[in-house]
């Protein structure tokens, strides 16, 4: 007889992301695993599968003798239904097994929209969802990744965070871990010892205590934790580990290619970013080392594209020199290079063409802001001149498609600002028309908006987010300014971006709204076919949390801010000044032209930023 | 062009045809035996395979037509190269030149195993061999202009059952695969349709050997 399991996988769509047994993924011998490690990604395999930290942290613990690390996805929601149905506890890819017997469950969180998944995961694997009821030491739940930089609102559910790289760190804390088990530590113990390791943050070892009006009077430490907590980096890039025998899905997933980062860190600055500041110091690698592990990822994945991965690719110092060493390999192994984040400044018109003989790929610039005076608020060095030269060669080139990026709600925005779009769209329309050598299938310009979110560790971290309202207004007004046909406009729906500015930005009382929102039944929200806004809102309503109190509010530069008590690097004085500086409308020059004292070097010890 | 015969079972049968196409792709590179590729706008690796199966089914007859570029190497080298570079469950039996014309593939036999979780119904068996019997057998076959009558029983070449076990009976059929083609799960929905009290709670198929129009082994 076929066992149930079996006879789900059918009825579902895409099954093939449930079984796993793909190319590369890790089985170990169940007798000689100690410790065994569900590495949970709270969404999608197609989404999970194509995050450069799993599959980096996958290998990390993997390499550790006697820990066996395993992935484990959430269900789309006909695999959901059919698994609640049959009371089928949630698995892991790799042996199967049900969640609930892991010893550590680890989540990387990448995104504020994906809280409720990890509510839902934990639920359908039978596993309590607050750390309090939560008492062994078995299915401590621990979680990283960039929302960990403000993990406050996910502090009812975690039991630890780990802030920042987690190379180093996380060997650290599972062979913690491992000492533990052996020698049958409580939580309590363990936690405590937990806690001593540079980049981990347990949030019951704080308490916060709040003001009248509803702002936070103090974030108290007890039992004698550390004020802050400093997140962890990998100095030596070059010397990190790097997984070159990466897990080939053999479904299509999101980014079904290789990937290879060239360095961490950015030196650009703009004021709304927040991986341009919580990834600082910048760090790089060697186009050596780059090369190397290029061709070694490529001839164990049998990929036919790899992508250059970075925050600001064409500020890696060594892109001309491992350029010119892969392009000719890849053109001989048919491998499609792909080199995204390129800026309009210095984009290479060199690398463009060289890079179109593999094949040919759009073109994208993110100006963020319409009006040359909004662009230096927000720090985007990026003249409209850059853009249009750039544009110019691009349509001489042959290029007759461009992707244009902005954000409406940007702090000081006016109705001029959102005309300036208009008008830059207009210049670019006009270059075309002036440049283009292949004019036979016309112009396409698609332009997209989204709803500016202030997040915390930016200078903008105190900033106002506008109202919907506001915000679709601005929209309208923008599209009533689109007259040329081969303009394609799109918007963002405010409802997504409205809640990831409150968990962005928010505190330990938001942990009951999520719990709610999850038991009416929110998952998925970064998906159109499930994201339910009136789930949420009901949920808001029933805990009696007004949510304009994280977005219309803005922050006071005096208020304690919930993530006060997490370190990545960046002085508020810093943070500050560049806020300051915003309001002035002066931009702050690129870290490699001058060092803007943003605090992050100190976190080197054994190499200098590299900016 | 070379040939593979390859094998398709456990979790592998929920490998879409389309990421089966990109998984022997990868697996080609992976096995250092490059792959000629089309000439088009988009030069595509060329690897094809004949009969696309359905995601959910398992088969011991799928047959992979690819062009090697380079260096000649032998069918066995290629056949091992492959085993190693792919996923469990994903087999090549074997690999050789000059197979026949996939224009001449005509027939499979396949295997379709009928659940029953309280037991085979006593006359089922009867019933259902009754029912292949008749000289006409519709049923509905969704298509991509709407839903069309398709009748079964000229694209049965033959049939029979067989109970495995107490709670298993298994249908062996040969049927047409080609102009026209018969998706053996029709053959469970015709049960269905006809014959409702013998519905299996569960039933998967599973291809077991390909044929010409002469009815012999194809390759």
């Amino acid at each position: 007889m076929t066992e149930l399991i079996q006879r789900i996988l059918p009825t579902v769509q895409k099954p093939a992301r449930y079984t796993g047994g793909e190319y590369n993924e890790i089985i170990k011998d169940p007798a000689q695993v100690r410790v065994q490690v569900a590495f949970c990604f709270p969404d999608t395999y197609e989404i999970g599968m194509s995050n450069l930290g799993m599959r980096i942290l996958y290998g990390v613990m993997n390499e550790i003798d006697g820990v066996w690390c395993q992935r484990v996805f959430a269900p789309w929601g006909d695999m959901e239904a059919a698994m609640r149905l049959h009371n089928l506890p949630l698995w892991a890819l790799e042996s199967k097994q049900p969640v609930k017997e892991f010893d550590m469950i680890a989540f990387t969180v990448g995104y504020e929209m994906c809280y409720s998944n990890i509510l839902n995961m934990l639920d359908l694997a039978g596993i309590p969802l607050l750390s309090s009821q939560r008492t062994g030491l078995k299915n401590i739940v621990f979680a990283g990744g960039v929302c960990a930089f403000n993990p406050e609102p996910l502090a009812d559910f975690i039991d630890f965070f780990s802030l920042g790289e987690g190379e180093e760190s996380t060997v650290e804390i599972v062979s913690l871990y491992d000492r533990a088990k052996a020698e049958n530590w409580t939580k309590e113990q363990f936690l405590w010892e937990v806690s001593k390791i540079p980049g981990v943050y347990v949030p019951s070892f704080y308490r916060h205590e709040y003001k009248e009006d509803g702002t936070l009077a103090e974030i108290v430490p007890v039992n004698g934790a550390p004020k802050t907590v400093t997140k962890r980096i990998v100095e030596n890039l070059d010397k990190a580990y790097w997984p070159t025998k990466m897990i080939v899905p053999s479904t299509e997933i999101v980014h079904d290619r290789a990937n290879l980062e060239v360095f961490r860190g950015c030196i650009r600055g703009c004021r709304f970013c927040q991986a341009g500041f919580s990834c600082r110091p910048v760090r790089k690698k060697s186009p050596d080392v780059l090369y190397r592990q290029a061709v070694e990822t490529m001839e164990d994945s049998g990929n036919n594209e790899i992508t250059l991965s970075s925050l600001s690719t064409s500020d890696y110092r060594g892109l001309k020199e491992l350029t010119d060493r892969m392009i000719p390999y890849c053109e001989a192994n048919h491998i499609n290079l792909s080199v995204p984040s390129l800026r309009a400044d210095n984009f290479s018109v060199e690398l463009m063409h060289k890079l179109q003989t593999v094949r040919k790929s759009g073109l994208t610039f993110a100006p963020e802001a319409g009006t040359q005076r909004l662009r230096d608020v927000i720090n985007k060095n990026l003249t409209e001149a850059e853009i249009l030269t750039t544009c110019a060669n691009a349509f001489s080139g042959g290029w007759n498609n461009v992707k244009l990026y902005f954000m409406l709600g940007l702090p000081t925005e006016t109705d001029e600002d959102v005309l300036g779009i208009a008008e830059l769209v207009y210049k670019v329309i006009q270059t075309w028309k002036e440049k283009a050598t292949n004019k036979k299938r016309g112009l396409r310009v698609h332009v997209a908006t989204a709803y500016f979110v202030p997040k915390p560790h930016t200078p903008f971290q105190w900033e106002k987010q506008i109202t919907p309202e506001e915000y679709l207004r601005r929209c309208r007004l923008l599209k009533s300014h689109f007259y040329a046909k081969s303009i394609e406009y799109n918007y963002h729906g405010p409802d997504l971006s409205r809640l990831e500015a409150v968990f962005a930005r928010g505190d330990r009382r938001l942990g009951p709204v999520i719990a709610e929102a999850v038991k009416n039944g929110a998952r998925l929200d970064g998906w159109d076919e499930y994201f339910n806004y009136a789930k949420w809102f009901d949920a808001f309503e029933a805990c009696g949390i007004d949510p304009d109190f994280y977005t219309v509010r803005g922050y006071d530069e005096k208020e304690v801010l919930p993530w006060d008590t997490i370190d990545v690097g960046i002085s508020k004085k810093f943070l500050l000044r560049e806020r300051k500086r915003a309001y002035e409308e002066v931009i702050t020059p690129d870290c490699r032209e001058s060092c803007a004292g943003c605090g992050a070097a100190c976190l080197l010890k054994e190499v200098s930023c590299d900016a | 062009m070379p040939r593979a015969l390859f094998q398709k079972t456990g979790n592998a049968v929920y490998i879409s045809h389309l990421d089966l196409m990109r998984l022997f792709q990868r697996s080609f590179k992976r096995a250092g035996l490059p792959l000629t590729h089309t000439h088009g706008f988009n030069p595509r690796p060329s690897v094809s395979i004949a009969l696309p199966l359905s995601v959910g089914i398992e088969s011991h007859c799928e047959l992979l037509d690819f062009d090697l570029d380079g260096e000649a190497v032998t069918c066995d080298i290629i056949r091992d190269g492959l085993n190693r570079a792919l996923v469990e469950g994903v087999k090549v039996l074997s690999v050789y030149e000059d197979g026949a014309k996939i224009k001449h593939l005509a027939y499979l036999d396949c295997r379709i195993d009928l659940e029953y979780d309280a037991g085979i119904p006593e006359h089922a068996q009867s019933a259902i061999t009754e029912l292949f019997s008749k000289p006409s057998l519709t049923v509905e076959k969704k298509s991509k202009n709407g839903n069309t009558e398709q009748d079964l029983i000229p694209m049965i070449r033959s049939l029979r059952l067989e109970k495995q076990d107490e709670y298993t009976l298994c249908i062996f059929a040969r049927v047409c695969c080609q102009n026209p083609t018969l998706n053996p799960s029709q053959l469970v929905a015709a049960i269905t349709k006809y014959l409702p009290e013998y519905s299996p709670n569960f039933s998967k198929c599973c291809r077991l050997e390909v044929f010409d129009h002469q009815e012999n082994v194809f390759r």
